[in-house]
């Protein structure tokens, strides 16, 4: 008789949620659960719908989080992954963890989009910024940036996503000719940095001139510091995009939340947090429409590889990467 | 000389298997994942610039440190002690904040240049080799002074009461007393420098310039989140591993053991050598000083405007730092101590206990967290112990530094007191209690304030195993920069110094008050 | 009864034999030429010099598998016979009980023993502050203390001037004689032998001979000690 009330006692601890809502776990990247990023407001507003427990786990950066998929495999305890982009998700697909999310998808993109794994919930052009105030004239192509001496600070392709983005970039615009743009970029760069924070860091501190960001950064500057300083440089050759994905896990044990969660992204209550919270478009137009600066800086062409054909140009574009930048 | 039979002693062989399979553990479960591994030649690149760099970044450090040591041994002045504890701050300060507080004076748009401008000179550029060097040595200097100056203050004062009374000059005084002292301390002081540049990540990427400017521990990187092959990132850790394994025999070699003998720990004032050595001296403590307070006080700076920006989640997540930097600090000096004594009493297989303290140094964190996580996950979700593998893994990466600190000392106590200890009967408990602890209360403290400003400072796998809301500052300084609000992580990254060092500062002063 | 029982120690082309024994009570110096194992000698006894052959026996028993501190005797080093972070009176202390948790008895019987060898009022003061006979004083009060049928003297007093020496002296053989224990002590001076000691252990040549009556033995110097002493030392 002890023994079972003893019992029943450490299951209630243990399993504190087993008698009450059903939780459902969402991994994604650390600046999504902050308290600045989209995660409390999501969270709120999907709880006040869902009757159930929203939990996000965070997984380090952009680039992290597929190692931490492929790490817990289908052992996860995570039911909803977030935060992956296409150039990542054709290595996400060949895992097998992630299950069709069956969803109409994404009418905002300035693409046609398409993955019956992987949702869009928000998208953003990648591009150098600048301060408008000490570069009057920013240059209009990788070609003038690189016969320029304007110094610029990018991330290492390696361990960051948006390092990669600029890799598939140059090879989306210039093909063949990639090692040559890079060649010509080698001494324009200041510096690499392991990831997007120390790059834009870099460049708020003065080190450079052109930062690689996205074309909603200034907009940050502009709405949350009243500082219209800042811009970003519209190049002629496109604009690569990052779309950043969700998909629901095949392993997950709570399948109708799942997708009732996967639907939420791209209703109102999700997307009207994105641009504010995230500062990336989101995959649909809110009700209220863009905030401020949200529409200065839009490249007229998108560049954006399938994710196969990102996966499989990658190896060579890093090589290339490496060589043009090692000398 | 008299010998013993060994004493045999299960408690630290089993700490120092526990610690081996710490850190061996987690390598092997990612080897498990593994397919097949061949060096490319990428690879040996980064060998060739990793060990380029950590050389020179040891070399230089510890050759700029002697006269900074001596000077400081020698001199007495007002604000000397104040002025020791704060130039060892720069150790203690995370990366990417050393980083930025270096760009503030050498950067482009800093001071430096600035005035080079002013001046009609052609500006430079921090970014390559010489600037990775230069960060190095501002971070490790601090440590090498340290330990350096640990080794002066270990000759007994009565000793160098005897080369006055023999009418020694400073160049007898050298050849006497501080050039064995050196032999015994440098080769040690290097390699943990030369260790810990092995493993720099963060420093070497953003002022390396390029990749060209690629080490092991990115490689590793790159082989866990790039390529997802755990096989390769675990043979890179252990070719990593190689590196450190081969520099320590190199070093150990060198060595040498020094018996100053014991003295009646008498404050005696020892006058250092007039003439233009006193100016030498002074010119030696104001460059150290300035080379290394300017770019500090450019951290702290950039940080006060911030101050008022921080938003409340970041003192819950420093709360919670301190207390793993706490619990971190107790449990890396009780390991220390206790393999530092076996170590120092020759207990049987001190070798191998010698090799667990030391090996934590050259692992890679990244291949660490990925293998603890592996071996942990099936068991237990990983958020809830991400504490506890905090304070484990903090335990072990601090420890090679603080056995390192304490080992002289310990062997020392051994050497003096030893057979005074074992004529009266003195173990266990009652040993610890009146003869190991209180003669080693100052390397004690001293590493207990470096252990908790470490783990303070690291972000290391608990980007792994943390979930949202129990980041730890590091942490949530990251999320800071990474949501644009640079303003407000500068403020909060001042607080972490702040925090890392007031913590440091506490239990070395304890140390020096316990040992006074 | 200390018995050394065809004791060899060895090491490093260094060999010394002993195959005697000293009775309770007796005061014995061990001289001998520098380098010839005086201090091995006592080493071995004390346990921190494991022998290669023979054994060592107090009243019968072979104390070769105790620990130093578990041996029937207290030693006087050369020097560091006090820990310089703690008192007098802790160093004292440590003599009675290792975990210093003295009972109130135990704590007079420190100062009473401090007192003992004149070092009153002077339990507070740490060893740093202590002159050389007085350091010498507490390490003795110790070794009083602690009332083991054996005392080892291991040339404590060599730095001492002659006066303070035979003061030392004089005290030592007032401990010794109050416990009635047997007194080793290690001396280079053949003075101090013939004040102090009833019999002379002599090593030299691998041998540490056994104790013969201090009178006999410089009345009727062996051979190797008629070299030790040198024409200056003839009597």
């Amino acid at each position: 008789m002890k023994t079972t009330l003893l019992a029943a006692g450490l299951a209630t601890i243990a399993f504190p949620a087993l008698a009450e809502t059903p939780v459902l776990t969402v991994l994604t990247y650390d600046s999504f659960v902050s308290e600045w990023g989209p995660g409390p407001k999501v969270e709120a507003a999907f709880e006040a719908t869902c009757a159930c427990d929203l939990q996000f786990v965070g997984a380090g950066d952009g680039a992290a989080l597929l190692a931490r998929v492929q790490l817990e495999g289908a052992g996860s305890d995570a039911d909803v992954v977030l935060g992956l982009d296409t150039s990542l998700t054709a290595a996400a697909a060949a895992t097998g963890l992630f299950a069709p999310h069956g969803q109409a998808g994404a009418t905002a993109l300035p693409v046609a989009f398409d993955d019956p794994l992987f949702l869009p919930f928000d998208w953003g052009w990648f591009a150098f910024v600048y301060d408008k105030a000490k570069l009057p004239e920013p240059p209009k192509n990788f070609e003038a940036l690189g016969a320029s001496d304007l110094k610029i600070v990018i991330q290492d392709p390696r361990s960051s996503t948006p390092g990669l983005g600029l890799l598939l970039w140059v090879k989306a615009a210039y093909g063949d000719r990639a090692a040559e743009i890079w060649a010509g970029l080698a001494d324009n760069i200041v510096t690499v940095t392991p990831g997007w924070s120390e790059a834009y860091g870099l460049f708020l501190e003065g080190e450079a001139d052109m930062v690689l960001s996205y074309t909603t950064s200034p907009a940050y500057h502009l709405i949350a510091e009243g500082d219209a300083g800042k811009a970003a440089a519209l190049f002629d050759e496109g604009h690569y995009l990052q779309v950043e994905v969700a998909g629901k896990l095949a392993a997950t044990d709570q399948g109708a939340l799942a997708d009732q969660f996967m639907a939420f992204l791209t209703s109102e209550g999700f997307q009207s947090v994105i641009p504010e919270t995230n500062w990336m478009y989101p995959a649909v137009t809110p009700a209220a429409g863009l905030p401020d600066g949200f529409d200065a800086f839009r490249p007229a062409k998108s560049l954006l590889m399938s994710p196969d054909a990102a996966m499989a140009a990658r190896d060579a574009a890093l090589a290339e990467w490496q060589a043009a930048l090692a000398r | 000389m008299a010998s013993r039979a060994r004493p045999l002693n299960l408690g630290p062989l089993v700490l120092a298997a526990v610690l081996l399979a710490l850190v061996a553990g987690p390598l092997v479960t990612v080897a498990a994942r593994a397919g097949q591994f061949v060096m490319v030649p990428q690879d040996w690149a980064a060998v060739r610039f990793t060990l380029m760099q950590a050389s020179l970044s040891a070399l230089i450090s510890v050759g700029l440190a002697v006269p900074v040591a001596r000077a400081l041994a020698r001199r007495r002045f007002a604000g000397r002690q104040a002025l020791i504890t704060l130039m060892g701050a720069p150790f203690l300060l995370p990366a990417m904040v050393a980083v930025l507080g270096l760009l503030a004076v050498f950067g482009r748009s800093g001071v430096m240049n600035d005035l080079l401008a002013e001046m009609g000179l052609p500006t430079v550029s921090i970014y390559g080799l010489h600037g990775v060097l230069l960060a190095h040595v501002f971070l490790n200097l601090p440590l090498a002074v340290r330990i350096i100056l640990q080794g002066w203050q270990s000759i007994p004062a009565e000793r160098f009461r005897l080369a006055a009374s023999l009418g020694f000059g400073p160049s007898e005084v050298a050849r006497h007393l501080e050039r064995p002292m050196l032999w015994a301390v440098l080769p040690g002081a290097g390699l943990v420098i030369f260790v810990i540049c092995l493993t720099s990540f963060a420093v070497v990427l953003t002022l390396g310039g390029g990749p060209a400017a690629t080490t092991v521990e990115l490689a590793i990187y790159q082989a866990v989140r790039f390529d997802f092959d755990l096989g390769r990132a675990a043979m890179l850790a252990l070719v990593q591993l190689g590196l450190c394994a081969v520099a320590a025999g190199l070093v150990f070699g060198l060595a040498r053991q020094v018996g100053f003998g014991a003295g009646l720990d008498r404050s005696l004032v020892i006058a250092g050598p007039g003439g233009w050595r006193r100016w030498a001296d002074g010119a030696a403590i104001t460059a150290a000083a300035l080379f290394l307070l300017v770019p500090l006080g450019a951290v702290v700076l950039r940080g006060v405007p911030g101050l008022a920006e921080v938003p409340d989640v970041v003192f819950t997540a420093a709360l919670r730092s301190v207390l793993v930097a706490i619990v971190s600090a107790a449990m890396t000096v009780s390991v220390a101590l206790v393999l530092a004594d076996a170590v120092a009493r020759r207990a049987r297989g001190f070798g191998f206990l010698e090799a667990a303290a030391v090996l934590p140094l050259a692992t890679s964190g990244l291949v660490l967290g990925t293998g603890l996580f592996l071996i942990v996950q099936p068991v237990v979700s990983p958020l809830s112990v991400a504490l506890p593998v905090t304070v484990l893994v903090n335990t072990a990466l601090a420890l090679p530094y603080v056995y390192r600190l304490v080992l002289p000392d310990a062997q020392t106590v051994v050497g003096d007191y030893g057979r005074l200890s074992d004529s009266l009967g003195l173990q266990g408990w009652p040993r610890w209690r009146w003869v190991v602890l209180p003669r080693l209360a100052r390397p004690v403290g001293f590493g207990a304030g470096v252990a908790a400003a470490l783990s303070i400072g690291d972000l290391g796998v608990i980007t792994l195993f943390a979930g949202g809301d129990q980041g730890t500052l590091p942490l949530v300084v990251q999320q800071l920069t990474g949501a644009y609000r640079m303003q407000a992580a500068a403020g909060a990254a001042l607080l972490l110094v702040g925090l890392s060092f007031g913590l440091f500062w506490l239990c070395d002063w304890g140390g020096r008050r316990a040992s006074a | 009864m200390l018995q050394l029982d065809r004791v060899v120690l060895a090491q490093d082309g260094f060999r010394l034999t002993a195959d005697w024994a000293a009775a309770p009570g007796c005061r014995v110096a061990v001289i001998g030429p520098s380098g010839a194992g005086k201090s091995s000698l006592l080493a071995a006894i004390a346990g921190f010099f494991p022998p290669v052959s023979g054994a060592v026996r107090w009243n019968g028993t072979d104390i070769g598998g105790l620990a130093p501190g578990a041996r029937p005797l207290s030693v006087l080093f050369q020097d560091q016979n006090l820990f310089p972070h703690l008192t007098v009176a802790q160093n004292l202390g440590l003599g009675l009980r290792p975990d210093l948790r003295l009972s109130g008895t135990e704590a007079m019987r420190v100062d009473a023993a401090i007192e003992r060898v004149g070092l009153a009022g002077l339990g507070q003061r740490k060893p740093g502050e202590l002159s050389g006979g007085q350091a010498g004083r507490a390490a003795l009060a110790r070794a009083l203390l602690r009332a083991r049928p054996m005392l080892l003297l291991d040339e404590p007093f060599a730095a001492l001037g002659p006066a303070l020496k035979a003061e030392m002296l004089a005290l030592v053989a007032e401990v010794a004689g109050d416990s009635g224990a047997l007194v080793l002590m290690v001396t280079h001076d053949p003075a101090d032998a013939k004040a102090f000691a009833e019999a002379v252990v002599l090593v030299a040549d691998g041998v540490a001979a056994a104790p013969v009556q201090t009178e006999h033995l410089f009345a009727n110097p062996p051979p190797a000690l008629r070299g030790y002493l040198g024409p200056a030392g003839q009597i």
